[in-house]
């Protein structure tokens, strides 16, 4: 069960301004059957660009409904510059606040909006800048790293919650987390854990690094290397040849063999030298 | 206001005869189980009594019961028990339209170095038998499938399946949660290997399930703990639930023809009652193999939640398979599987009843719900008004 404000409820059992406003000034539609919720918005000025009638219809949840009737509270009584003003932060505030599940509500109002106000100016609606992040919802580069900003956001959920990006099929995720690290100035996580070696493929895999990394590095210095043994993360191993008399044999095993294999085999792996 | 509760599938409410065979192991038999002395064998013989009751439901054998906390831990406890028999086998076989239980692991063992494969449904949601067939492996470790889904109320030909599986010495295990209690499960006469349910499903208390193993089945504990359950579930055990679900599972069984007869007519009084009164409305899963108690209806251009809030206001409970969480607005997975098309899939309410509904309450929702309906749809922008194509035809 949502934790609706009292605003919120009463906007939604009682709705103000639904329907349609024939001969609407300007016409703002957003969202989609299949988007899972949607918002057509009219209105009408009278000749000093005051907004005296306004109408919604929306087909969603609860928040998206009061959304769009406080919206048009709102808008009534003020100039087309000032309606224009509104944000979908004012929205929220009017209701008391919406969870945050729910903030994508009051974000579809702002947009529906603005694309009513663009209809009445004769303007196209700007195409979007940017690149399309999240096909399911249309939504871009520039539009998610807008939001982070504004919202300071910090996780693929809360932007999802904030612009709808990433609640779809969920193939955008990546390149909104990708953002989030720009945006807080880190390298991209990548969240791949090793994956877990049985003892037999460690061994191969060991053996196979020992072959093709190792052992020809250390046979053009006229040494060889040689496995003993396997315990756990302990990597047993026997140096032949120079090596096996090399002042620096430990700073081999440590700097050179050790590092090869924690980088090919695994990376909590130790090298210990027996006799 | 009176409330008038459908959705029993959620959740149910306890048996007053249950409340009484609990409140005395709370207060008087309280000891522990596992003590040496008189006074806790008398916890230990409400528990006893309690294991021989769900075996009577189920015709088992008391020791193939295994006590557990919930429906989620005994689907998790034979997902685990099967791959740890199995350790070579790397394949799991469920369906599109699990409860989450099995779904969320489906996804965490595919993580993991298992392959799932999920068998899809038809638009009534029923399975697709010929690619369950198809998939069984050598590699399958185990096969699960839920006996009755939870949101539409479909039942799956479970005994036909774990015959066709146990021939190919795979393990199968089906999340009856849902039916038990509700139809009748007979496990001497299926090949069943593990069968989980969930105590406040059927009218015990919330925080107690079960897990059927088969006698030879190969068994790993998931909590492993102290020797209860036979070894096979540490942990002190939840005596005063346990007596509850063997109380719960003892009026189930005296109730299940009730639930055949008398709840399935009023089911089927709601479910004719809404659909003729509100247009564009269409009943969701095969309406011939399915739980007596569940009906799931779209109502198309509308959304779930609205609807739910809406009948809160007059004291309806129900579900909806359209959450609206977070920005995702994913409807339903089991009504995405079975292809309902966005405009029903949205706007779908599941209705579950119980022994404890009456007509009245019935006749109630059909004489309110069809305006709630209209409001809705007269502040939809989708909603043309009587003219309006109803997108989908029963
Ligand atoms: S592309 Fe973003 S959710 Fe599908």
């Amino acid at each position: 069960m949502w934790e609706y404000s009292d605003k919120v409820k009463e906007h939604f059992l009682n709705p103000r301004n639904v329907g349609v406003v024939e001969n609407a000034d300007g016409i703002g539609e957003v969202g989609s059957m299949s988007c899972g919720d949607a918002l057509k918005l009219t209105f009408k000025l009278d000749e000093n660009e005051i907004i005296t009638d306004v109408k919604f219809q929306t087909f969603g949840c609860a928040s998206a409904i009061a959304s769009s009737s406080a919206l048009t509270e709102m808008m009534i009584g003020k100039t087309l510059s000032e309606a224009e003003k509104i944000t979908n932060d004012d929205i929220v505030a009017f209701l008391g606040g919406l969870p945050k599940e729910k903030m994508h509500c009051s974000v579809m109002g702002q947009e529906a909006l603005e694309k009513a106000i663009a209809c009445y100016r004769g303007v196209p609606v700007e195409e979007k800048e940017g690149e399309i992040v999240c096909e399911c919802f249309g939504v871009t580069d520039l539009e998610i790293q807008r939001a982070l900003k504004e919202h300071n956001l910090s996780a693929v959920e809360d932007v999802t919650n904030y612009i709808k990006a990433g609640g779809g099929c969920g193939k955008c995720h990546e390149r909104i987390q990708e953002l989030i690290n720009e945006f807080k100035g880190h390298e991209p996580v990548i969240d791949k854990k090793p994956e877990k070696l049985s003892n037999i493929k460690k061994i191969k895999l060991i053996e196979e690094t020992l072959e093709r990394e190792i052992k020809p590095a250390l046979k053009k210095d006229g040494g060889d290397i040689e496995l003993v043994d396997v315990d756990g993360s302990k990597i047993f191993v026997k140096l032949q040849g120079a090596c096996s008399s090399c002042s620096a044999a430990q700073i081999t095993l440590k700097e050179f063999v050790e590092k090869k294999l924690c980088e090919f085999v695994s990376p909590d792996l130790v090298v210990e030298e027996v006799s | 206001m009176n409330t008038i509760y459908f959705d029993n599938n959620a959740t149910t409410c306890a048996a007053p005869e249950v409340v009484d065979e609990m409140l005395p192991m709370l207060t008087e038999f309280y000891g522990n189980p596992s003590s040496m002395y008189k006074f806790a064998k008398k916890a230990g013989d409400r528990i006893h009594e309690a294991r021989q009751r769900l075996a009577d439901i189920l015709n088992a054998m008391p020791e193939e019961i295994v006590f557990t906390s919930c429906g989620t831990e005994s689907d998790s406890t034979a997902i685990w028990a099967a791959i740890r028999a199995n350790p070579e086998k790397r394949h799991i076989l469920t369906t599109r339209v699990e409860h989450s239980a099995i779904k969320n692991m489906g996804e965490y063992l595919s993580h993991n170095g298992y392959k799932v494969t999920y068998v899809p449904v038809d638009s009534r949601g029923n399975l697709d038998l010929d690619y369950f067939y198809d998939h069984l492996t050598n590699d399958t470790a185990i096969v699960s499938i839920m006996w009755a889904n939870n949101e539409t109320g479909v039942t799956f030909p479970i005994e036909e399946l774990a015959q066709k599986v146990k021939q190919r010495g795979i393990v199968f295990h089906t999340d009856a949660v849902q039916a038990v209690g509700k139809i009748p499960i007979d496990m001497s006469k299926n090949n069943v290997d593990m069968l989980s349910l969930s105590g406040h499903k059927l009218h015990g208390p919330k925080g107690v399930g079960a897990l059927y193993v088969r006698k030879g089945t190969k068994f790993s504990p998931f909590l492993i703990g102290g020797h209860q359950e036979s070894g096979r579930r540490g942990g002190t055990e939840n005596t005063a639930s346990i007596a509850g679900l063997g109380k719960a599972a003892q009026l189930a069984a005296v109730h299940m023809e009730e639930e055949n007869t008398r709840v399935r007519k009023l089911r089927d009084s709601l479910e004719t009652g809404l659909i003729d009164r509100i247009p564009c409305s269409i009943i969701n899963g095969d309406t011939k193999n399915r739980l007596p108690n569940t009906t799931n209806i779209s109502f198309e251009y509308i959304e779930g939640e609205s609807i739910l809030l809406m009948m809160d206001e007059l004291g309806i409970c129900a579900s909806s398979g359209s959450a609206c969480t977070s920005g995702s607005l994913e409807p339903s997975h089991v009504l995405r599987a079975m292809g309902v098309p966005f405009t029903a899939a949205h706007g779908s309410v599941r209705f579950s009843l119980s022994i404890y509904n009456t007509q009245e309450e019935v006749d109630y929702v059909i004489e309110k719900l069809p305006p709630v309906i209209e409001r809705l749809r007269a502040m939809s922008p989708f909603w043309k008004g009587p003219e309006t194509e109803c997108e989908i035809k029963s």
